[in-house]
């Protein structure tokens, strides 16, 4: 029943077109569909395509996952390749031309900022490499103040009759966003100098925003499961005082972590890394006090 | 193995690219290669120890054809490699070409496939040669495959794979649910069609897929597909009530219709600690025109008419990072074929002369482990017994090795 009405709603909007009654926006990834929801407010239906306990590697392109690209207007997903095993089968058999890459109904928020981590070596070897750079880039506000400058360009070239609407409300996410990241950075200033053992090459943008320090990885290359010689050297390392906090993010699985954690006497912090991936990280001003909140509580 | 090409053709010039222009160029190159296709290689082989003798390997009941029936060759061989090469063409059309060499030298078009998607919004169209939609598994590629090789239904149906020289035309409706609709017309000169030398078109084929989640954990795909294709003089070598070789052949109709199903489990839909991936599909064919007996000798020929279907079902579960166990039914019934009495009549064949399409049900149980260590490469042990030959099972067991080379872009659902 429900799928005739959705079928009558969609065939009625699109003889109704082109005024759009909201924009259809495709969100690869939680941050992205947050962020589209604090731009568009009523005038977009958004759609997340995974959650914050789904590792971002490895979503798989399931036949909603289509369905739902069909009728995009506008897509947002990080590119960079973090999406490389699952978007292009979207892009490809969905038949939108709306949100092809380099049309105006898709954005690559990645590309749009500085990626760290760019690689001088691209060889498998090397584990699961972003040629262009490390793809985790929602743990900067910074970052997210960039792309919502794009988001919000988007979203008024695409649904021009409501420019005036998303200018507003894009004015009034980035002056409270700015706020915030002054706030952060003030609430944050003791955690300079942190010295932090993420699972997964993840969390660099955040480490490298509040100026604290990546030691290493529990992955020894990026993507593959370490092996038992490398964990037994890791925890060498960690015994000798190395670090101060190993992190994991939601999406992965706590045990080798929490093992760590046990084996070197060091403080295991969940950290949210994207919007859902803990109860407090309800949108993206959540994720980010969520996130320091819980570094400065291990730090303790 | 679908691709977009805009991505292949970003990761081709990082790749093509050497390392140290990339360094100095901070990733952005205006090199002469830079449109190159992406190139993506797969190599895999297999050590295989079967019972029986692989060359009188023969799916009783059945009308054999292809050439990709069987558990292959024993002790150490290369499988079949697959080559890959895709890019943008235009703004309008992509194109992927694949190359299949077999570890026998053989090369052979796999698939060349020029496509467009959304000129129409939500249709895309396909042209070339490719492997066909019909059902779940046959649209992918070996090398995605849960077990090292294709089920008994494909073997028997598609001779191994079914693979069309011609037009895909899908419609994906505008609506939450995944429903798609679509039809491919073409030569139709592989197995279970035959070359015709003719201008028209040898087979048609329709198939609908509908999917969607359940809940965050689990999704599915069901569909189902009709194909109808005709075959000329399509020659098969049988022996006779005394034991002696003939050579047969079947002009006709084979008309095919199948249901497929493909569900997927994972823990909030997070696939890297465990998934559950559960395949099945139904098919069945019925065979209606000429038999031809002996066609080198004193031949006869008489009306045909089989009804046949078969059946799998497989699970493959990764019950922690890397490791994946399987296991697989296959089923087949091949009816009992139906000679006129212009065939089978007094003074010319009996049913004792063609003994390839006594009355058998085939069957396969294997079970699968593999290993992968990373996304590129996979290690697999599958052992299966075998009871497709009339009365004879067969014990096999393979370890196969998979490697993916180069680019390799996303898999299907």
């Amino acid at each position: 029943m429900t799928t005739v009405r959705s079928i009558l709603a969609v065939a009625l909007l699109s003889v109704c077109a082109p005024a759009f009654a909201t924009v259809n926006v495709f969100a690869c990834l939680p941050e992205w569909a947050a962020l589209a929801n604090e731009l568009g407010g009523s005038k977009v239906n958004v759609y997340q395509a995974s959650t914050a306990l789904q590792d971002p590697h490895r979503i798989e392109a399931r036949p909603s996952l289509v369905a739902r690209m069909r009728s995009a207007d506008l897509a947002i997903c990080t590119g960079a390749e973090l999406e490389i095993g699952w978007l292009p089968v979207l892009q490809q058999t969905a038949g939108n031309p709306r949100v092809q890459t380099g049309q105006p109904g898709f954005i690559a928020a990645a590309e749009l900022v500085d990626r760290l981590e760019i690689p001088t070596r691209i060889d498998r070897a090397e584990g699961d490499i972003h040629p262009q750079g490390n793809p985790h880039v929602q743990l900067n506000p910074h970052n997210i103040a960039r792309i919502a400058a794009a988001v919000t360009q988007r979203l008024e070239q695409i649904d021009a009759s409501n420019a005036a609407f998303y200018e507003a409300r894009g004015k009034d996410f980035q002056a409270r966003w700015a706020q915030a990241i002054v706030r952060w950075e003030k609430e944050a200033a003791t955690l300079k100098g942190l010295r932090i053992v993420p699972y997964h090459k993840d969390t660099v943008y955040l480490i490298k925003w509040l100026g604290m320090v990546e030691v290493m990885n529990v992955e020894a290359k990026p993507g593959i499961p370490p092996s038992a010689g490398q964990i037994s050297e890791l925890i060498g390392r960690l015994k000798g005082g190395a670090a101060d906090v190993i992190t994991r993010s939601a999406y992965q699985d706590p045990k080798a972590a929490v093992s760590l954690g046990q084996k070197t006497g060091l403080p295991v912090v969940e950290l949210p890394y994207t919007v859902g991936g803990t109860a407090q990280a309800k949108d993206l001003f959540g994720l980010f006090d969520d996130s320091i909140a819980r570094l400065k509580a291990a730090k303790k | 193995m679908f691709r977009n090409a805009l991505v292949a053709v970003a990761i081709a010039v990082s790749i093509a690219v050497p390392a140290s222009v990339i360094a100095a160029d901070d990733g952005r190159s205006n090199a002469a290669n830079a449109f190159n296709p992406a190139i993506s290689l797969i190599v895999s082989g297999q050590y295989s120890h079967q019972q029986l003798d692989p060359q009188d390997y023969r799916i009783g009941g059945f009308i054999p054809g292809g050439d990709e029936v069987g558990p292959g060759a024993r002790g150490f061989n290369i499988g079949e490699s697959e080559l890959t090469l895709s890019a943008n063409i235009d703004p309008y059309l992509s194109g992927y070409f694949v190359l299949s060499v077999s570890g026998e030298n053989t090369v052979s078009v796999e698939e060349g496939v020029i496509q467009n998607a959304g000129l129409v919004p939500g249709v895309s169209l396909k042209f070339g040669r490719m492997l066909s939609a019909f059902g779940y598994l046959n649209e992918q590629h070996a090398h995605a495959w849960d077990f090292t090789d294709a089920p008994l239904v494909h073997q028997a149906f598609f001779g191994g794979k079914l693979q069309e020289d011609g037009l895909q035309v899908r419609w994906l409706a505008p609506t939450p649910l995944f429903v798609e609709l679509g039809a491919e017309t073409g030569r139709g000169a592989g197995f279970p069609g035959s070359e015709r030398n003719t201008n028209s078109l040898n087979s048609t084929m329709a198939f609908l897929h509908v999917g969607d989640d359940i809940g965050l954990s689990s999704s599915y795909r069901i569909g189902g597909s009709y194909r109808r294709t005709q075959a000329l003089n399509r020659p098969y070598e049988d022996l006779n009530s005394t034991g002696a070789a003939v050579n047969n052949a079947f002009t006709g109709d084979s008309t095919m219709w199948g249901l497929d199903l493909v569900w997927k489990w994972s823990p909030n839909g997070n696939v890297v600690d465990r998934n559950l991936k559960l395949v099945a599909e139904y098919m069945h064919r019925t065979e209606d025109g000429t038999l031809s007996f002996n066609t080198t000798g004193m031949g006869s020929s008489g009306a045909y008419r089989s009804s046949q279907s078969g059946w799998y079902v497989q699970a493959a579960y990764q019950f922690m990072p890397r490791w994946r166990v399987g296991l697989r039914q296959d089923r087949l019934d091949s009816g009992r074929p139906v000679f006129g009495l212009n065939l089978v009549r007094p003074g010319g064949p009996t049913v004792a002369d063609f003994p390839g399409l006594a009355p058998n049900r085939p069957q396969r149980v294997t079970a699968m482990i593999d290993f992968s260590p990373s996304e590129f490469s996979r290690f697999r042990v599958q052992v299966a017994r075998d009871e497709a030959r009339s009365g004879a099972p067969d014990n096999q067991w393979n370890l196969q090795y998979l490697m993916s080379l180069g680019t390799h872009g996303a898999h299907k659902f």
